[in-house]
């Protein structure tokens, strides 16, 4: 079955205390100039229609309101 | 399922080829799972033939001291086990006490503390997932959950990260799954720094006629396991892990860790107390160390029958996993159980409602073997009798030191006024409020919850089932032990009856963990064996039972053993919940008084430590006479007569009247001098540490009939204390400023 | 007046919520997540816990389950609903309740006793926090979460101001989790559908810390079906 990754992240603008807790702990462990953290999640499947892919973002994986998502097709998506 | 393979022997099984090899001299398979020479012949005699892998990986197990405690087993016998109120005792997965109308708790405290230096925030999940299966296991449903845990001090980065995730885990386990966390405490000591500890209780309601034991019965029965798929999870963890000392390489250990689904549990616990409402199942057992090897031999051993497991019919989560990879596999949230045939597929559809596994895995013999097969291939064969029981038990070589040698740091500067003192006792992290972790942890789920931690010395419960409450309580100061092992581990178990005491309870049963360093080595030998008798002379007299508990040894690092630890859970029960009392001062104008045989002296204490002035020796404890205190306390709470109560522990008197101003805001005027008439220099009587000491406060005229001693008033804004050339004042603002220090101090490690 | 409370694998306070209507001296019942059949209930309770695990995201699985369709349909119908904590996740998962919860702004689970400020349900909430004091009450009730921040874009969370949709706030200086201008509690459009973070149902009993909790459970009561 065709695999794809859902990648998931939070919204331009919306806080993301994930991502400001590893900001805030990376010049202690040396790395400077990195900035805008953002801590999302990905979700891996196979699916035998990758055209519902869209819809089961919206519906399930990922909440409209506060997130954004991208769909990346891994291989054999024909 | 079929029996090949029995008549013509043993199969050879796979290699242990997984195992970590350590260097270029391969040493034998049974030394790098941690057998000696002597009990790997022992084994071979009782087989009558070389064990093949499986078996000896199973044996490797259960002949750990983990499951064996074989080198605390002999020095076990010397606790009292028995009592009227004692519905299950040691042997059962948990202890339980009759509370009256027909229920009982079962409880137990239990160790995690290698995992959890390992890896600390699955540690010490998966530590509290245990315990909460070993109390559900019985039947009884959790209702509270307590912890004490032990790290190194808090300046140090490793410390701190311990402690972050272990606080975390704790939560994260006990919130998801909705059962409260009501109490516990946080030592900081140097001894811990490279082996916290980490022991987790719980404490579960049952109708006593509804309770379940763990031996496997009735020949043919089904053998179900439930819950989780297995896994490659700690395949060896907890028995290889808790019986070797930590050193370096720790993160290569990792990927053994167990990793905990609260979520699952949650679903297991409560399918399993719906198939015993339904009364479908013969026996239950949870799986923990040493997984399914251990918790199958442990039910057949107790049940005097024999088990035979197909490891082809545990569901797996990794597809190739080898037969004694199955069998030793400490996956989480799993449950064993025996069922009549014809009911099998009741339980099965229960499980299915609840969205958790269920396999039917083996059967019920009476060979008394405990046999492994593949696919109805024989690939194990063992007595039950030579696994579970067959372990030689050791004798210890017990030596005492000739001096301390934990080491002192000191930290506090000697001209330090008395003010001072307090505030660095205050703020000390072993002293100071604890509320930055304990508010990570749910503590009213369930609605039981009438002292939340902190309000009380000890957590009170209502249980309407029963008509009354239960006080529970944890104590077990280290630092203390390792000064006078047997006088240290009487005043934990007095610590526990005085916590108890304070909100008007009756001590039902004791449960413990004890953490000790490696017993093969002669001081740690003296401290287990003088901590044990101590544990044992201490209940004796007080009247209350050991029901359950727990052993955790090897814990040492680079620097040697931690301060010996027995962790001591106390569980008492009082009539009423509405009639119980506070640390807190209540009122304006109270009389303040002391109670009880307490007599401090600066031995072994908080500010001896901050002096860097530790050596060995502590004052004996007259038991009959803090006992006689506790009932004194006890009778007048329960009278009503009482607004506070509150035990004098670390820090001495003064902390104590500190802790009583912070959590009312009222302040008061004290003077020491009747404890100076008891032979006390001024600094003994504000800072001394020692048992029996109960510092109450209420009306005046009621404290005569008590034998109270009245020290002084509540009132104002300060915390004034007349104690000759060390007299202070210090408000309770900056008291409190002190003593909420903790969450700073911790949060440090996200900075 | 009958209650019933739904319950998911993982939820953690059903128990707590039955036991608050009985003492608010009503019926109830558990509502198993398979079931779509709500005949004969009154009002519906979405209760605290960790509802398929939380994993995902908080409330996101319950939200298909078929009792969630049935209280969609018994909401669309007037009925009044209460989501608790995890209950108010799905209630807002579930698109019945405006906005979403994050994870607390300082990451870490909190339980803690705390004041809320009862907006007044009669009068549209004045925009200074002086005058909402002036006609609202204060409840001491419990929080325990990790996952509470209220979150709404600003138009819409003006336009929940504006509706008298807002139900509790923290009161000054106690929100635990950084929620958008201090808001603990919101109701839907109609009235009818009211979601909060703090556990009412912990405040029922004075042994355990307080009675105000009753409060929240009278008024969804008393909204009629």
């Amino acid at each position: 079955m065709p695999r794809a990754r859902v990648l998931i992240r939070p919204k331009e603008g919306i806080l993301d205390p994930q991502g400001k807790a590893v900001e805030r702990a990376l010049p202690a462990l040396g790395f400077e100039g990195i900035e805008h953290v953002r801590i999302g999640r990905m979700v891996e499947l196979e699916a035998e229609d990758p055209a519902r892919l869209a819809e089961l973002c919206e519906k399930l994986l990922a909440n409209p309101l506060i997130e954004d998502y991208e769909i990346e097709q891994l291989d054999g998506a024909a | 399922m079929t029996r090949a393979g029995a008549d013509a022997g043993v199969d050879g099984g796979p290699s242990l080829t997984s195992l970590p090899s350590t260097g270029a001299e391969q040493p034998a398979a049974y030394e790098v799972l941690g057998l000696k020479e002597a009990e790997y012949l022992l084994i071979v005699e009782k087989l009558g033939r070389e064990p093949n892998d499986v078996e000896l990986a199973m044996f490797s197990l259960l002949w750990s001291e983990h499951c064996a405690y074989k080198h605390s087993r002999k020095l076990l016998r010397r606790l009292p086990t028995e009592g009227e109120r004692v519905v299950m005792g040691p042997g059962e997965n948990a202890g339980a006490v009759a509370i009256g109308n027909g229920h009982a708790v079962a409880f137990k405290v239990e160790s995690h503390n290698h995992p959890s230096a390992v890896e600390p925030f699955q540690g010490a999940a998966t530590g509290v997932g245990g315990i909460l299966r070993d109390v559900f296991a019985l039947g009884a449903r959790p209702i509270a959950i307590l912890d004490s845990l032990r790290f190194g001090e808090i300046d140090s980065v490793r410390s701190r990260h311990l402690l972050d995730g272990a606080v975390r885990g704790i939560g994260h386990y006990g919130n998801s799954i909705g059962v409260p966390n009501i109490g516990g405490e946080i030592y900081f000591e140097a001894p811990y720094e490279h082996n916290c500890l980490v022991n987790a209780m719980c404490v579960g309601l049952a109708k006593t006629d509804e309770m379940v034991r763990a031996a496997a019965a009735g020949v043919g029965n089904a053998v179900v396991l439930m819950g989780a798929s297995t896994g490659r999870d700690g395949i060896g963890g907890a028995s290889v892990l808790a019986s070797a000392e930590l050193g370096e390489g720790d993160e290569a250990k990792r990927p053994t860790v167990q990793i905990g689904d609260p979520f699952e549990e949650s679903k297991v616990l409560e399918c399993c107390l719906e198939l015993l409402e339904k009364g479908l199942l013969v026996s239950l057992q949870d799986l923990g160390a040493a997984g399914l090897t251990s918790s199958a031999s442990e039910m057949a051993s107790a049940g005097g029958v024999g088990i035979d497991l197909d490891v082809a019919r545990v569901p797996l989560r990794e597809a190739d996993m080898e037969p004694f990879e199955i069998m030793v596999s400490e996956s989480q949230e799993r449950m064993l159980g025996v069922v009549e045939p014809a009911r099998v597929a009741e339980v099965i559809a229960v499980c299915e409602k609840w969205q958790t596994g269920a396999a039917e895995i083996g059967v019920v013999t009476d060979s008394g073997q405990m046999r492994v097969l593949r696919d109805g291939t024989l690939v194990g064969e063992m007595p039950v009798e030579a696994l579970v029981d067959g372990c030689p038990l050791y004798d210890l070589d017990p030596a005492e030191p000739e001096g301390w040698i934990y080491g002192n740091r000191t930290t506090l500067r000697e001209e330090a006024t008395s003010e001072e003192i307090l505030l660095a006792l205050l703020a000390a992290p072993s002293v100071a409020s604890k509320r930055w972790a304990f508010e990570q942890y749910d503590s009213v789920v369930g609605s039981r919850t009438v002292r939340r931690p902190e309000s009380a010395d000890a957590a009170v419960l209502q249980i309407p089932e029963a008509g009354n409450a239960i006080a529970v309580s944890i104590d077990g100061n280290g630092r203390r032990v390792a000064c006078d092992p047997y006088a240290g581990t009487v005043e934990a178990v007095l610590e526990c009856a005085q916590n108890l005491a304070c909100v008007g309870a009756e001590p039902l049963g004791v449960t413990n963990c004890l953490n000790f360093g490696n017993p093969e080595k002669p001081i740690s030998a003296w401290q287990l064996d003088r901590a044990v008798s101590a544990l044992a002379d201490t209940c004796e007299a007080l009247g209350v039972p050991v029901v359950g508990g727990n052993v955790s040894l090897y814990n040492e690092g680079p620097e040697g053993p931690i301060y010996p630890t027995p962790v001591v859970g106390m569980v008492g029960e009082l009539p009423d919940p509405a009639v119980t009392a506070g640390s807190a001062f209540a009122r304006e104008g109270d009389a303040i008084a002391l109670l009880g045989p307490f007599s401090p002296s600066l031995a072994g204490t908080e500010l001896a430590k901050q002096r860097g002035e530790l050596d060995m020796g502590l004052p004996r404890s007259d038991i009959t006479a803090v006992a006689a205190a506790c009932t004194a306390v006890r009778d007048a709470i329960r009278n009503g007569k009482l607004s506070s109560a509150h035990d004098i522990s670390d820090g001495g008197l003064a902390c104590a009247l500190a802790e009583s101003a912070i959590a009312s805001g009222l302040g008061c005027r004290v003077d020491v001098q009747p404890l100076r008439e008891r032979g006390c220099s001024p600094e003994d009587a504000l800072f001394g540490e020692g048992t029996g000491g109960f510092l109450i406060s209420g009306d005046r005229d009621s404290f005569d009939s008590l034998g109270a001693i009245p020290i002084g008033e509540v009132g104002g804004s300060t915390i004034e204390v007349a104690a000759g050339d060390r007299s202070f004042t210090v408000g309770v603002g900056a008291a409190e400023s002190a003593w909420r220090s903790l969450s700073s101090q911790a949060e440090a490690a996200r900075r | 007046m009958r209650w019933g409370v739904l319950q998911f694998p993982g939820s953690c306070d059903e128990r707590d919520a039955l036991r608050a209507c009985t003492l608010s001296g009503d019926k109830v019942r558990l509502v198993w997540h398979e079931e779509r059949d709500l005949d004969g209930i009154d009002a519906v309770v979405i209760p605290g816990g960790f509802s398929y695990g939380d994993y995902l995201r908080a409330g996101a699985i319950a939200r298909f389950s078929p009792a969630m369709e049935a209280v969609g349909e018994f909401a669309a119908a007037g009925g009044p609903v209460l989501g608790i904590c995890n209950g108010f996740q799905v209630l807002c998962e579930a698109g019945l309740l405006p906005g979403a919860l994050l994870l607390n702004e300082d990451l870490r689970f909190h339980c803690r006793q705390l004041d809320l400020i009862e907006e007044s349900t009669t009068t549209v909430h004045l925009s200074t926090p002086e005058s909402a004091q002036v006609d609202s009450r204060t409840l001491s009730i419990p929080a325990k979460h990790g996952e509470g921040r209220y979150y709404a874009p600003d138009e819409m969370l003006d336009g929940l101001e504006a509706n008298g949709q807002v139900a509790y706030r923290y009161a000054p200086g106690q929100n635990p989790n950084g929620s958008a201008r201090d808001i603990a509690g919101v109701r839907n459009a109609a009235g009818n559908v009211l979601g909060l973070m703090p556990h009412p149902e912990h405040a029922v009993d004075p042994l355990t810390g307080s009675t105000d909790g009753l409060r929240v459970f009278q008024a969804v009561a008393g909204n009629p079906a």
